[in-house]
């Protein structure tokens, strides 16, 4: 665990004057992850909010080597990084430790990104994928992912008269993760900072391929107002509609139970995208998705060896 | 001096990558392909190269981990054909866009669909514009000989570009041919020590690479992208005298087949040419002063040169091993034609369409274009601007 006053000693490596919308999540994930890291790091990302709000030409917010190739391939980039690495390393070209971290976002990560994802993590290269889960395709104008929670209005999942926002539940791409039996997989907010710093430490020091599903909240996506980011992290994290939890070389860990499980109403209504779902005609939709996150929360708890 | 060897194509393009000794390859199977990334898979387990070779799960990813280890400071390279070509694509033009020194062996084969494995060059056609270099070659030795240069074509300070390899698929890949290979210290010492500008690993001098570039800066970074397409031809011709001088072997933008006092003349790339010059042997014999001009480079365009070759013919046809679908005729054919359109009285010009999916093309098949030819030459006249040649009408 790091001390707030040892972090505050590091230098941060993504600077203001990015383009991201005022509260935007995913800056305060890049200063996070980026602490936690004891070596140089070499940053892939995949194209999405992140990469078109932190590079426009000539300007750069990252202070870390960073490259950005396309939407689906950030993983594939980073294993090609890294084995140009390996093998300089090897022929005695190069002599120093790094450390290697991939972004996507969850349309990069859970959908279009996701067979070079698998791949990468299959061969086993030595680097860490962050998705940064903001729960749809925000710089295209918040377009319905694999990752976005049911019942979410998004400008192709659209609440109307016949619907009532997108029809599926999430893909479950931890679990997925941790199906490709790598060394780490873990989720992560960044509300509950000193939890997602140490596992990206814990994941940056594992040999070989580590994933980490980090929520973010989107203000444009979300409709929220910009200074409540943190707050709906941290309450997506206490509805357990996204438990913080690890998964080391297959061992399921809770790494926070919050005190009181409150109900997934209370992140819901505070988001604009969910809305609808507070209409009289919805309230059997509403009733189903707390009853999925309990028995998503079950599950969890009895793989984590915690008591009901 | 250099060693004399039987080798298949596919052979020859791995043993000289073997040579080249890259720091990183990534590569995918596919046929007529496969046979390079299993020889070399095969040297990597045998402790030939320093090579850190990554088992791509597909041809998005070859040329993606290829795009990020070349940005990371490595020599990379990669492999493909057809489909493989395709699913690349996206990346392809990003490599050329981010400038990278990437050498890619392409073996020829149709692009689906439908499906077919066989020789046809549409699939780098189809990729003639993605800002690549583009060396195609007749045979197992030219194959090689354009895979030892294209590393030095590619890094060049003044060029920075991708090149592509190319040889036709089963003609080429997987015919065993007598050719001469060089020594390997030969090889190291003609392709030099790579040193990378701005690379991601020099985590000291951290610099951002693929950023998003918008209206004020693309224009411009595009127009360089051009004018490096432009210096790679003097490069191109560079290399190949110092190669020449090494291996008695001359390489052009294109090679002059009797061209010289040609009335009639093809143009022609890859296998076809072996073809092509059996046919000017048996013609020149009757005494019909027949031609052949074979490209080599066909990114960048050499279309002066092409122009001054065969200002003097009469008729000349372009012999393409794909069709463009644009309804005029194939992607050699326009190129060819516009670089003719500033010669005064040049020569006739027609299109063959031939050899797709692999159809087989005789000497008899290109001594019926020659025939047409002569009757041009004659006539002035172009009844068939366009022929499928060697196809069930
Ligand atoms: C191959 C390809 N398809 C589509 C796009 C358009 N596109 C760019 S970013 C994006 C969505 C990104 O969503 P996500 O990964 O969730 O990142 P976010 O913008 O939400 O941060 C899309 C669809 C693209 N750039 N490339
Ligand atoms: S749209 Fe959402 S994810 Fe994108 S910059 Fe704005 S707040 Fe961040
Ligand atoms: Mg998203």
């Amino acid at each position: 665990m790091a001390t707030l006053k040892e972090l505050s000693n590091k230098e941060i490596l993504i600077s203001s004057g990015h383009r991201a919308c005022a509260g935007c999540g995913f800056p305060i994930i890049i200063k996070q992850a980026l602490l936690a890291a004891e070596n140089p790091v070499v940053v892939a990302c995949a194209t999405g909010c992140m990469e078109v709000c932190t590079t426009i030409y000539p300007y750069t917010a990252w202070k870390v080597p960073f490259i950005h190739n396309a939407f689906e391939n950030s993983a594939s980039t980073l294993s090609g990084v890294e084995a140009a690495y390996k093998s300089l390393s090897r022929q005695g070209k190069l002599d120093k430790k790094i450390d290697f971290i991939a972004f996507g976002g969850d349309g990069g990560t859970y959908d279009i990104g996701f067979q070079a994802l698998s791949g990468a993590m299959e061969r086993g290269h030595n680097m860490l994928y962050i998705c940064y889960d903001n729960q749809a395709y925000m710089n295209t104008g918040i377009q319905r992912s694999s990752a976005t929670p049911r019942g979410a209005n998004t400008t192709t999942s659209p609440a109307g008269t016949e619907s009532y926002g997108k029809k599926q539940y999430r893909k479950d791409l931890s679990a997925v993760m941790v199906a490709h039996e790598i060394p780490y997989v873990a989720q992560a907010s960044p509300s509950n900072w000193n939890d997602l710093v140490t596992k990206v430490k814990k994941a940056l020091a594992v040999e070989g391929p580590a994933f980490m599903n980090i929520i973010q909240p989107c203000v444009l996506g979300w409709k929220y107002p910009s200074d409540q980011s943190i707050e709906l992290a941290k309450l997506a994290v206490d509805t357990c509609f996204w438990p913080l939890y690890e998964v080391e070389e297959g061992e399921y860990k809770l790494t926070y139970r919050p005190k009181e499980k409150k109900p997934v109403e209370d992140w819901l209504k505070r988001q604009g995208r969910f809305r609808h779902l507070f209409k009289p005609e919805n309230a059997e939709i509403l009733k189903e998705i707390q009853e999925d996150i309990d028995t998503r929360w079950a599950r969890l708890l009895a793989k984590c060896g915690e008591e009901a | 001096m250099s060693i004399r060897v039987g080798k298949t194509g596919n052979e020859a393009v791995a043993e000289a990558m073997r040579q080249i000794n890259p720091d990183v390859v990534a590569a995918y199977p596919i046929t007529p392909q496969t046979e390079i990334v299993q020889i070399f898979s095969s040297f990597v387990a045998n402790g030939k190269v320093d090579t850190e070779f990554v088992t791509v799960e597909s041809e998005h990813s070859a040329m993606s981990a290829t795009v990020g280890a070349a940005s990371a400071g490595a020599r990379s390279m990669t492999a493909t054909s057809a489909n493989g070509l395709a699913f690349m694509w996206e990346i392809v033009y990003i490599a050329a866009g981010m400038r990278l020194p990437i050498v890619m062996p392409v073996v020829n084969r149709a692009l689906s669909g439908p499906l077919n494995i066989h020789c046809d060059h549409s699939d780098t056609m189809g990729a003639r514009d993605s800002g690549w270099i583009q060396l195609f070659s007749e045979n197992a030795q030219e194959a090689y000989d354009n895979a030892v240069q294209a590393p030095r074509i590619a890094e060049n300070p003044d060029v920075k570009l991708p090149v592509m390899v190319t040889m036709d698929g089963f003609i080429i890949s997987h015919a065993m041919e007598v050719m001469e290979i060089l020594e390997d210290e030969k090889v190291r010492e003609f392709i030099g020590k790579y040193v990378p500008e701005n690379p991601l690993l020099d985590v000291d001098n951290p610099v951002t690479l693929g950023p998003v570039d918008l209206q004020d800066w693309n224009f411009e970074h595009k127009r360089q992208q051009a004018e490096a397409m432009r210096n790679a031809k003097p490069v191109i011709l560079d290399v190949a005298s110092e190669y020449a001088k090494l291996t008695g072997r001359k390489y052009g933008l294109f090679e002059e087949y009797k061209l010289d006092d040609a009335d009639i003349a093809i143009v022609v790339l890859g296998s076809t040419a072996g073809t092509a010059k059996v046919a000017v042997n048996a013609l020149r014999a009757k005494g019909v002063r027949a031609g052949m001009l074979k490209m080599r480079v066909f990114r960048p365009f050499p279309a002066e040169e092409i122009a001054d070759a065969l200002k003097h013919v009469k008729a000349v046809a372009v012999m393409d091993r794909s069709d463009s679908f644009n309804a005029v005729g194939g992607p050699v054919f326009v190129d060819v034609r516009s670089a003719l359109y500033d010669v005064d009285n040049g020569p006739k010009i027609v299109n063959y369409i031939y050899g797709i999916g692999g159809r087989d093309v005789t000497p008899d098949h290109v001594k019926t274009v020659y025939a047409d030819l002569a009757k041009i030459a004659e006539t002035g006249q172009v009844e068939n601007p366009l022929t499928y040649l060697g196809i069930r009408e």
